[in-house]
C-alpha cells in the first residue's frame, strides 16, 4: 500500500524500527493484560475469599466481594487509558502517528 | 400529571428525538451505511458503543440478576467489562487500520478465503439474531408494563422507530441516536439509584453508599440503633433467613473463571460491538473510544451491584414476615404490625410479584437456597382468572405450588430496577423516565445488531460473493432492503419469542468466544496463522462449543454430567482454547500464508497510512 521508493539499506533500517515498534508494543500488552488477569481473575475470583477476610478501611466492603463488584471494573478503566497513553508516545517516539511528517 | 401520562409524555419526546437524529443524518453511500464514513469522533463513539452495548438486560435485569445471585453475579460484571480491555488492547486498532467494514471482511482477506468468510458471515448473522430477538421482546415488555399496550403493539411500534433510523440512516443515522440513547438510559438509571441510596446509606454516590453504614430515612429503620454497614446488615439478614451470605458465593471457583472468561472473549468478539470501531477516523481514535466506551458503560455497571444491594436489602426487611393485610394483623391481635408497604400490591397486580400463603397466617414467609429463594411454584407462574382474591386479598396463582419448601413469596428480578422510583418514593416522573430508559437501551441495541445484520446480507454475501459487479447505489439499496428484512425478522422474533431465549444468550457468548475471537487475535498477532489452521480451529471450537451447550441446554443433559463442573455459560472458553490449540498446530504443519497476506499482516500493526484504507470500494 505505501508506495514511497526506498533504498535497500533504509528498507531494512525500516524493517527493524518496525520490528522493535512491535516488540514495544506486545511488552505494554504483557504488562497491562498481567494486570487486568490479576485484578479480576486473581482478585475477584481465585483469591477472593482469603481477600474477604480484610475490610477496605473506613467501609463495609471485604476487599474480595469489592474487587469483583467494583474494583476491578475501575482498574479495567485505568488500563486503557494508560495503554492509550503509552502507544501515542510510543507512536511519536517511532514516528508511526498518523497525520504527521 | 399522573404516572401513565408522565410516560407518554417523556417516552414520546425520546422518540421525537431519534426521528428528529436520523432525518438530520441520513446516509448517502455506503461508506456511511456501513461506517457512518468513518467520521464519528471518538468520545461520541464511545458513548455510542455504550448504547450499543448496554440492553434492556443490563438496564433492566442484570441489578436483579445479581441482587438474586450476591456475589456470584459478579461474573457478569466483570464479563462484560474486562472485555473491552481486551478490545482496546488486542482487537480495535488493529482492525481500524485494517479498515474495511465487517468483521468477515478481515476474517475473508486475512484467511483469504471465501469459506472462511462464509463462516464468519453465518457466525455474525446467527450471533446477531440471537441477540436482537431479546431486545425487540424487551420493547414489548417495557410498553405493556408501563404503557398498558399489548407486547405486539408494543414490538410494532418498536420496529416502526428502529426501521425509520436504521433503514434510513444506517450506521450514521444509528451512531448518533445512540449518543442520544446514552445519556436518555444513563439519566434514568442513575436518578433512582441515587435516591435509594441517599435513603439506605445517606450517600448520594451509590458506589460509596454501597460500602458504607446504613442511615438515612429507611436505612436507619433497618439498623434500628446499631452502626452496622449495609454489607453486614445485608448477609446477616441473609444468613437468618436461610439464604446463602450476600458476599460469598456458591458456584465453583472454576465455573466463575470460565463464565467470566467466557463473557469477556465473548465481549470482545461481537460484530455490533467490534464494528463500532470501524466508525472513527484514525487508529489512536479506536484506542481511546474503547476508553471511552468501556468509562461510560462502568458508570452503569459499578451503580448496578449497588442498587441490587440497597433493593435486596430494602426488599427483605419490607416483605419478610410482614403481614399482607393491617386488618388480619389486628385480629390476631398484634398491635404493632408489620405491614407489606403499599407498593407491593402494585407489583403484585402487574405480576412482577406473587405470595402463596403455603401455611395460612396471613403473613409473608421469605426463604432461600443458595442467594436465590427457594422456588414458590414448579412451573410458569400463572394467576387466577378475573382477579380471584385469597383468604386476605392476595391474587391467587393457578400454578402448582412447591411442597418440599417453607418460602412463599415469588419475586421477578426485574422488579429490582423497576420499583426503585416508588420503593424510594420517587415522582411520578421518575417512572416515566425508566421506561424511556429501558426502551432507549433496547432500542439501541437493536439497532446496532440489525446493522451487522443487514451490512453481513448486503456486502459480505451480495457484494462480496454473489454479486461483485453491482455498483455502489445498488449496493445501498441492497443494504437497505436488508434492513428493512432484518427488522421484520427481529420483530417477528419478538412478538412470537421462542422458548429458549435466555439460554440462546448463552450461545451468542459461547460462539462469539469460540470461533472470532481466536481468529482475530491469530490474524493480528501471528503471521503464520494461515488459512487452513483458522477453518479447522473454527470449526473445532464451534462444534464443540454447540455441542455441548445444545447437550446441556436442549437435550436435557443434567448439571452433575458438566465437564469439570462448567457450566454451559462458561464452555465458550474451553471452546476458545481448543480452536487455539487446533488453529496453531494446523498452521505449522501446512504451507506458510502467502506474501500479500503476510504484507497486510505487516501493514495493520502500524498506525501509519491508515487514511489509505480509507477507500470507500476498498
Amino acid at each position: 500500500m505505501e508506495n514511497d521508493k526506498t533504498t535497500p539499506e533504509s528498507a531494512s533500517n525500516e524493517k527493524s524500527r518496525r520490528h522493535q515498534y512491535w516488540e514495544a508494543n506486545i511488552r505494554y500488552l504483557m504488562i497491562l493484560l498481567a494486570i487486568w488477569f490479576f485484578v479480576s481473575y486473581g482478585c475477584g475470583i481465585l483469591l477472593a475469599d482469603w481477600l474477604n477476610q480484610f475490610r477496605i478501611p473506613g467501609s463495609g466492603f471485604r476487599v474480595g466481594f469489592w474487587f469483583a463488584q467494583q474494583g476491578a471494573i475501575y482498574v479495567f478503566v485505568v488500563l486503557i487509558f494508560v495503554y492509550v497513553w503509552l502507544m501515542n508516545r510510543l507512536d511519536r517516539a517511532y514516528g508511526v502517528r498518523e497525520d504527521e511528517g | 400529571m399522573d404516572v401513565q401520562a408522565w410516560t407518554f409524555v417523556i417516552v414520546g419526546l425520546t422518540f421525537a428525538l431519534y426521528i428528529g437524529i436520523a432525518i438530520w443524518s441520513r446516509a448517502g453511500s455506503t461508506s456511511e451505511f456501513y461506517v457512518a464514513g468513518k467520521g464519528v469522533h471518538p468520545f461520541a463513539n464511545g458513548m455510542a458503543t455504550g448504547a450499543d452495548w448496554m440492553s434492556a438486560a443490563s438496564f433492566l435485569g442484570m441489578a436483579g440478576l445479581i441482587s438474586f445471585s450476591g456475589y456470584d453475579g459478579s461474573v457478569y460484571l466483570m464479563g462484560w467489562t474486562g472485555g473491552y480491555v481486551l478490545l482496546a488492547l488486542l482487537l480495535a486498532p488493529y482492525l481500524r487500520k485494517f479498515g474495511k467494514f465487517t468483521v468477515p471482511d478481515f476474517v475473508g482477506d486475512r484467511y483469504y478465503s471465501g469459506t472462511a468468510r462464509v463462516v464468519a458471515v453465518i457466525c455474525a448473522i446467527f450471533i446477531s439474531f440471537t441477540y436482537v430477538a431479546g431486545q425487540m421482546r424487551g420493547v414489548g415488555v417495557v410498553f405493556s408494563r408501563f404503557l398498558e399496550v399489548d407486547i405486539t403493539a408494543g414490538v410494532l411500534i418498536g420496529m416502526g422507530i428502529v426501521f425509520f433510523y436504521a433503514v434510513l440512516g444506517g450506521m450514521k443515522g444509528i451512531t448518533y441516536t445512540q449518543v442520544a440513547q446514552y445519556c436518555v438510559l444513563i439519566f434514568a438509571f442513575m436518578v433512582p439509584a441515587i435516591f435509594i441510596g441517599i435513603q439506605l446509606t445517606g450517600n448520594p454516590i451509590p458506589q460509596i453508599g454501597f460500602g458504607g453504614e446504613l442511615a438515612g430515612e429507611i436505612g436507619s429503620r433497618i439498623a434500628a440503633g446499631q452502626n452496622i454497614s449495609l454489607l453486614d446488615k445485608l448477609d446477616q439478614i441473609n444468613t437468618d433467613l436461610g439464604f446463602a451470605a450476600y458476599t460469598d458465593g456458591s458456584r465453583s471457583r472454576l465455573d466463575l473463571f470460565c463464565i467470566t472468561a467466557a463473557l469477556m472473549v465473548g465481549t470482545a468478539g461481537l460484530p455490533h460491538v467490534i464494528i463500532r470501531f470501524y466508525t472513527v477516523p484514525r487508529v489512536r481514535d479506536a484506542r481511546i473510544s474503547a476508553g471511552w466506551a468501556l468509562l461510560f458503560i462502568a458508570i452503569l455497571y459499578t451503580t448496578a451491584p449497588a442498587v441490587a444491594a440497597f433493593a435486596r436489602t430494602n426488599l427483605l426487611t419490607a416483605v419478610s414476615n410482614a403481614w399482607y393485610s393491617a386488618e388480619a394483623a389486628a385480629d390476631a391481635g398484634d398491635s404493632d404490625p408489620h405491614v407489606v408497604p403499599e407498593w407491593f400490591r402494585t407489583w403484585e397486580d402487574s405480576g412482577l410479584l406473587a405470595w402463596v400463603d403455603k401455611n395460612n397466617d396471613g403473613r409473608i414467609q421469605w426463604v432461600g437456597s443458595g442467594n436465590a429463594a427457594a422456588p414458590v411454584i414448579s412451573d410458569k407462574l400463572e394467576f387466577a382468572p378475573d382477579d380471584a382474591r385469597g383468604e386476605f386479598g392476595q391474587r391467587l396463582v393457578t400454578s402448582s405450588v412447591t411442597t418440599d419448601n417453607d418460602n412463599e413469596l415469588y419475586v421477578d428480578p426485574d422488579i429490582m430496577v423497576l420499583a426503585n422510583p416508588e420503593i424510594a418514593r420517587l415522582p411520578n416522573w421518575v417512572i416515566g423516565l425508566v421506561a424511556a430508559g429501558g426502551l432507549a437501551a433496547a432500542l439501541s441495541t437493536a439497532a446496532g445488531l440489525l446493522l451487522v445484520v443487514s451490512t453481513a446480507i448486503s456486502h459480505d454475501l451480495l457484494k462480496k460473493l454473489v454479486m461483485p459487479d453491482i455498483t455502489e447505489r445498488q449496493e445501498l439499496i441492497a443494504a437497505r432492503i436488508a434492513a428493512a428484512i432484518a427488522v421484520c425478522g427481529a420483530g417477528y422474533l419478538g412478538i412470537n419469542p421462542p422458548d429458549y431465549v435466555a439460554a440462546t444468550v448463552a450461545f451468542a457468548f459461547g460462539l462469539a468466544a469460540s470461533t472470532f475471537f481466536p481468529a482475530i487475535i491469530l490474524g493480528i498477532f501471528v503471521k503464520r496463522a494461515n488459512r487452513e489452521g483458522v477453518v479447522a480451529g473454527m470449526i473445532c471450537g464451534l462444534a464443540f462449543t454447540a455441542g455441548y451447550i445444545i447437550y446441556f441446554k436442549f437435550a436435557g443433559g443434567a448439571a452433575q454430567d458438566y465437564f469439570l463442573g462448567i457450566s454451559p455459560e462458561g464452555i465458550g472458553t474451553i471452546g476458545m482454547m481448543i480452536n487455539f490449540m487446533v488453529a496453531f498446530f494446523v498452521s505449522y504443519i501446512t504451507k506458510e500464508p502467502p506474501q500479500e497476506v503476510q504484507d497486510l499482516v505487516e501493514q495493520i500493526r502500524v498506525p501509519k497510512g491508515a487514511g489509505e484504507a480509507h477507500d470507500v470500494n476498498a
